[in-house]
């Protein structure tokens, strides 16, 4: 079938907590909340005002530099609030749900006939343009561009990480659709990662998709990882990426005409009563779960251990989410611990006894294990990242602000989640993402 | 633990800004974080973090130096009372080799760690954990009879010059260590190298020569071969380390310990190791080619069993702050210190002992090896976006 690509670099942190393979309902949330700063760079520009009723589709907000993306309301009720930061910067549009669920109507249509800027007009207007996000920086696609290619991954490798191919059973229709709209923008292919190691039944029988099966531990799933390996970002490229739960959702905006950012969402990490998987609607306030969570000093996450937002339990499922984890805090000082820890953890390197028995499943808090030095220790990012890239040479040139020799070095081809193992494995601690972050944002802003 | 915990949050304030005692925060914070890891937790998406830190992982280094110091304290002990003619135990011979070692050992530590502190303390640094391993390599790179003061000079000099000026560990061009040994090799040439003081005191062992049984030569190997005479001992005892010498650098068998120890963690770099030992089997074969000397037609596995180049190959090109950084870079470093050692050792004889050189020399140019590797890579970036 698929073209095969072996990946040896990488790591799997093997954690206790993975949900079980059964969609279980919870409570429905009352409130709702869309939350503008999850994606880079965005300056969100009001539609709507507190006590406005809202359709399951409505917008909410916009974008200042791109004014024809709107950002929709995942369900029908009333906006009850708006939460402003610093410099009055939106923070959260609040919803409050009114229990059952009317949609706005956007027509359904066949994406082919609809041409290329038919798509992308009903994508601008239901809000599902949102949900497609462009390399380099992986921020909100530009809607005048024409990608290269659009790539989307068909399983996520992050420790606990849904199974894709479950989330997804009995959606296949809707996924073709998607990936038919998809398809109508770009001149280039639109590309599918798979796992060569896991059930691909769902994913199958789709067409219009050029399919790579990629075997590899993490970060294997990350579209970023896939797209350096199929048709690596070179300057002046744009490409498009998705999340395939979106790609469903597109795929039922064209089918049924509604906006229904509905995700199977695994529920997981040591400290989740039972973990499981559920239905959940994007920005979703998390306070239905609380009953799952185990007493104690927990920590909550909108996504993974290695890419995620901390959140507490009365906040909401982030805007690209497919995975909330609650793990414990690890905030005691541990007596000689850099000599003999008191338990067991992963590491990839060799000096711990945990080395001999690389399947147990770890109960990891949040311990830094140590303090912030000057980088020392060579080939530890270089065995985590499957790139031909110099982590630590492109992480200098950040730190040093040569734009030339990071856009040499291949700052283009990464974001954030990209390099999320570099910082787990880190000797000297650094905080590798922020470093990244920090050179991407200059990089936009001076290059 | 509770106690000993209580009694640091009681003690921390007033060595936070502010307190009376505040001038001294590095080293109250380097004091509190050996004995308990600090709480800190994940900031950022990141939220967990490998149990691996810079303390473990220089501690695992002096683990891995410990076969090549006990090794070290007998062997003092053993050519002491070789040279005496005298039948000694094992006990013996290491409990004289410990009262001569310990010492140097002491005044490295303490001369190291007490400017390392200070320089903390007034950049409002923590305190790196890098001079561990520094503080173990010096005494072990050094002949046993060094004077103390000569131990304090040469690592104040190591600290300072070395390190320090450069912003401290991780940020260094050479290694400190090496440094050191250097330094005192061209201040006090007449302590670190040839046979006898002019006092009469041998420097490769503890003894004095009007003591001595007749015919024991003071000189070690590579000193033998560099005046163009033949070594005393087989390859078997140069391999197990019964030979003179340097504290750390006489038993290859106890270095290859460490190098497992090393390699097994995956701390050491075995592409650097098997590199170097690889260079300087080439050059001497090589140089048995052209033949005409005895050093000239030494067989090239001789080469790597005398003088330092095992316990260089292994403990001293291997700091990975110095070394080369590339994975690539690193093999192109290592050969060319196996290469440089062998050829200074014969080509040069002012400086027998080639192996310092060649590292510190490979030292200065590991950031331009990593300079060429790191190009290559933009240029197939840049040269796939042409394409």
């Amino acid at each position: 079938m698929a073209n095969q690509i072996r990946l040896k670099k990488g790591y799997d942190i093997k954690l206790v907590g993975e949900a079980t393979k059964e969609i279980v309902s919870t409570e429905a949330p009352k409130t709702y909340a869309i939350q503008p700063h999850e994606i880079r760079g965005l300056v969100p520009k009001l539609h709507v005002e507190v006590g406005d009723e809202v359709k399951c589709g409505s917008p909410l907000y916009f974008s200042k530099t791109q004014p024809d993306v709107f950002f929709t309301s995942p369900v029908s009720g009333e906006v009850v609030e708006i939460i402003r930061g610093e410099k009055r910067r939106i923070l959260e549009v609040r919803i409050l749900a009114d229990g059952k669920i009317s949609y706005e109507n956007f027509g359904a249509a066949e994406p082919a006939s609809l041409g290329r800027d038919g798509v992308k007009e009903k994508m601008l207007k239901s809000g599902l343009w949102a949900l497609l996000r462009q390399r380099p920086y992986n921020r909100v696609a530009e809607t005048n561009v024409v990608p290269k290619n659009i790539f989307i991954s068909g399983f996520d490798s992050a420790p606990l990480a849904p199974d894709l191919n479950f989330a997804l059973k009995g959606k296949e229709s809707y996924l073709q659709k998607g990936i038919d709209a998809l398809a109508t923008l770009t001149d280039g292919e639109v590309f599918l990662g798979l796992s060569s190691k896991a059930d691909n039944s769902t994913f199958a029988s789709l067409k219009n998709v050029t399919m790579n099966a990629f075997n590899g531990p993490h970060p294997a799933g990350n579209v970023g990882i896939q797209i350096h390996h199929i048709s690596p970002i070179n300057k002046g490229d744009m490409v498009w990426t998705m999340n395939i739960q979106d790609v469903a959702i597109l795929g039922k905006l064209f089918t049924e005409g509604i906006y229904d950012p509905e995700r199977v969402v695994a529920i997981t990490g040591s400290e989740i009563e039972n973990p499981i998987y559920t239905k959940m609607r994007v920005g979703a306030c998390l306070n239905t779960l609380s009953s799952k969570v185990k007493a104690g000093n927990v920590r909550i996450i909108s996504g993974n251990v290695l890419f995620g937002s901390k959140v507490d339990i009365n906040s909401y499922l982030g805007f690209f989410d497919q995975q909330i984890t609650a793990i414990p805090e690890g905030d005691e000082p541990e007596f000689m611990g850099w000599l003999v820890p008191s338990d067991a953890r992963p590491s990839i390197s060799k000096t711990f006894l945990s080395y001999l028995t690389p399947n147990k499943k770890y109960r990891v808090d949040t311990g830094m294990h140590g303090e912030n030095r000057a980088f020392v220790v060579t080939n530890e990012y270089e065995q985590v990242l499957p790139m031909d890239i110099y982590p630590v040479q492109l992480l200098k040139a950040i730190l040093a602000g040569d734009l030339e020799a990071m856009e040499a070095l291949g700052i283009f081809e990464v974001v954030e989640e990209d390099l999320s193992l570099c910082e787990f494995v880190c000797t000297s601690k650094q905080p590798v993402q922020q470093i990244l972050s920090d050179g991407l944002t200059l990089i936009e802003k001076e290059g | 633990m509770k106690f000993l915990l209580n009694t640091i949050n009681k003690l921390r304030p007033n060595f936070e800004k502010g307190g009376k005692l505040s001038f001294l925060h590095s080293t109250f914070d380097a004091f509190e974080t050996f004995l308990f890891v600090p709480g800190h937790t994940t900031h950022g998406k990141v939220h967990v973090r490998d149990g691996i830190d810079l303390k473990r992982t220089m501690i695992m280094v002096v683990v891995a130096m410990l076969p090549v110091l006990l090794f070290g304290m007998w062997n003092v002990g053993y050519q002491h009372y070789l040279s005496l003619g005298e039948v000694s135990s094992l006990m013996d011979n290491f409990l004289f080799g410990l009262i001569q070692v310990l010492p140097i050992i002491v005044v490295s530590y303490g001369v190291g760690l007490g400017i390392e502190f200070a320089f903390c303390q007034i950049k409002g640094h923590s305190v790196n954990e890098g001079f561990l391993v520094t503080g173990m390599l010096i005494p072990l790179c050094l002949p046993p009879t060094t004077p103390l003061w000569m131990v304090a000079l040469g690592t104040a000099f190591a600290v300072i010059i070395g390190k320090e000026v450069f912003g401290g560990s991780g940020m260094n061009l050479l290694n400190p260590a090496l440094t050191a040994r250097v330094f005192l090799f061209f201040a006090y040439p007449a302590y670190m190298s040839g046979e006898f003081l002019s006092s009469g005191s041998a420097i490769w062992f503890s003894g004095d020569r009007a003591l001595m049984v007749d015919g024991f030569s003071g000189a070690t190997t590579l000193s033998v071969m560099a005046s163009g005479g033949t070594p005393e001992y087989s390859m078997m005892d140069m391999f197990l380390g019964f030979e003179k010498g340097s504290i750390g650098e006489t038993s290859v068998l106890a270095c290859l310990i460490g190098a497992a120890i090393l390699i097994i963690s995956g701390i050491g770099s075995w592409k650097i190791m098997a590199s170097v030992f690889a260079g300087g089997f080439i050059m001497g074969t090589i140089f048995n080619w052209v033949g005409g000397t005895p050093f000239l037609d030494m067989a090239p596995v001789q080469h790597l069993l005398i003088g330092g180049f095992a316990f260089g190959a292994v403990y001293m090109a291997t700091d990975p702050v110095s070394a080369s950084q590339t994975e690539k870079g690193k093999i192109v470093y290592g050969l060319l210190i196996g290469v440089l050692t062998v050829l200074i050792r014969v080509s040069n004889p002012a400086y027998p002992e080639g192996m310092m050189m060649a590292i510190l020399l490979m030292n200065v140019f590991a950031p331009l090896i990593d300079y060429f590797i790191v190009e290559s890579n933009k240029k197939r970036r840049l040269k796939r976006a042409t394409v």
